[in-house]
């Protein structure tokens, strides 16, 4: 099997026996929950605020599963274990956050839309609300790697590293709340798209580079 | 230049004097600079007095952007060449940059307040501003987060160039919105818009702010070394 292959089940089989996935996806609804609770069942609000701020529980909830996603492997050994692999850091980073993606950004996408329903976003909107989820968290996962290698090292970082991955979020949360309040859409998508994979060409680079000397 | 610079040994004899060269060249801009725009510059027809403000924030909004600029490239020169001196020069500038873009934001909102009648808007300029200055915040804090010095150096510069990558998008991004901050009006085909009188005080200023970032990242630079010599001397110590 593949160096690619394998990681990528290892991590699947780590977030569903922890019940890693189901956690973000928890604190995803939650989150959403809380909003009419805060500003009052108003439609007309509702229907202004809601899916932005869909957006913003993605974006909380993906940035609360990044602490643990290089951590766990630095103190058990396993990253020394990926680093005499053979397959190159980069892959295997890029594999980690593909099956986070997979975990919790697909998850996230399918919970987005009933979400969004609750909160009064427009039907005929959705399938635009859930491709540019989709976009979007891959995104936030793909500068979410950087963030997360760098602070790998540091104990109780989670704090850190929402100081550092909180500005790299700004443009997928700008272009996929402007995709969620319909404003030039195929424009806002295409640019989303961008950043999904800008992200996941050089998260992972970025990740391994760290990586390698949180290891040293 | 560099290259010649980059012993630490001789940086220091070299920032020795340097450094006080470009605090009193900042001083003499400054005292030229800050009578000039305060009170012999025209007060701007629309504005009035307000325009003054503009003296203080536009250098700053520069060398808040100049100072990321300057860390993104010494952390690309320590990342490739391991150099020792590229790290400590971008850790140096970051608190200087930071304070800049503090100063940005402070003096933008209280121009804000009489011209648009708004203290804080959520317009291109200012959100990248503000993006820019958290962004310091993180460097800053990863920096002083781990412990091993040379890791952190590294950590730190990866960090500032995913950073680099990042803040032109956002600043295309916010772009996007409709934007009340005015375009610019220095650096725009077509020559200046802003009038000669104004102009003076205002790159007098900025060349003011260019020499005390020097200054000040020198003094950092010089204390880091010193701070670096201070505990391999006692390391040496403790080991006899």
């Amino acid at each position: 099997m593949s160096a690619f292959a394998v990681t990528f089940r290892r991590e699947l089989a780590l977030m569903w026996a922890g019940g890693g996935a189901l956690a973000p996806l928890g604190y995803f609804l939650g989150a959403t929950m809380l909003v009419p609770l805060a500003m009052g069942p108003d439609r007309t609000l509702l229907e202004a605020a809601g899916p932005p701020l869909v957006w913003i529980a993605a974006a909380l909830s993906i940035l609360a599963t990044l602490e643990r996603l290089f951590q766990a492997d630095l103190e058990d050994g396993s990253l020394d274990q990926m680093l005499l692999s053979p397959a190159p850091l980069e892959l295997i980073s890029f594999a980690k956050g593909a099956a986070l993606w997979v975990a919790i950004g697909l998850p996230i996408t399918l919970a987005g839309v009933p979400a969004a329903i609750a909160l009064q976003a427009p039907v005929e909107r959705l399938g635009y609300i859930a491709a540019s989820l989709a976009l979007g968290t891959a995104a936030f996962i793909g500068v979410g790697l950087a963030g997360a290698a760098v602070t790998a090292s540091v104990k109780r970082g989670g704090v850190l590293l929402a100081l550092i991955v909180l500005p790299l979020f700004a443009p997928p949360i700008i272009f996929g709340a402007s995709v969620a309040s319909g404003e030039e859409v195929s424009a806002a998508l295409s640019i989303l798209a961008g950043c999904a994979l800008g992200g996941a060409a050089l998260g992972p680079i970025a990740a391994a580079a760290a990586l390698r000397l949180q290891a040293e | 230049m560099f290259a010649f610079l980059a012993n630490p040994a001789r940086f220091m004899v070299f920032s020795a004097w340097a450094a006080p060269v470009l605090f009193a060249g900042a001083l003499i801009l400054f005292a030229a600079g800050a009578p000039w725009a305060l009170f012999y510059s025209p007060a701007d027809y629309q504005m009035g007095e307000t325009v003054r403000i503009m003296y203080v924030h536009v250098p700053a909004a520069w060398w808040s952007m100049g100072a990321y600029a300057f860390m993104a490239g010494a952390s690309f020169v320590g990342l490739v060449w391991r150099h020792v001196l590229a790290d400590v020069a971008a850790r140096a500038a970051a608190p200087v940059g930071a304070v800049f873009a503090a100063v940005c934001l402070v003096t933008g909102s209280l121009w804000g307040a009489p011209t648009w009648g708004t203290w804080w808007e959520w317009d291109g300029r200012m959100t990248s501003m503000l993006v820019l200055f958290v962004t310091y915040l993180g460097y800053i804090a990863l920096w002083s987060s781990i412990e091993d010095e040379e890791k952190a150096a590294r950590l730190a510069a990866i960090l500032c160039l995913v950073g680099a990558i990042n803040l032109p998008i956002v600043k295309f991004s916010v772009d996007w919105w409709s934007t009340l901050h005015q375009p610019a009006s220095i650096m725009r085909s077509g020559g200046s818009a802003i009038s000669g009188e104004m102009l003076g005080p205002l790159l007098t200023l900025g060349g003011a702010y260019l020499l005390l970032f020097g200054a000040l990242t020198l003094m950092n630079m010089r204390s880091a070394i010193y701070r670096r010599r201070v505990n391999s001397a006692e390391l040496k110590k403790a080991r006899q």
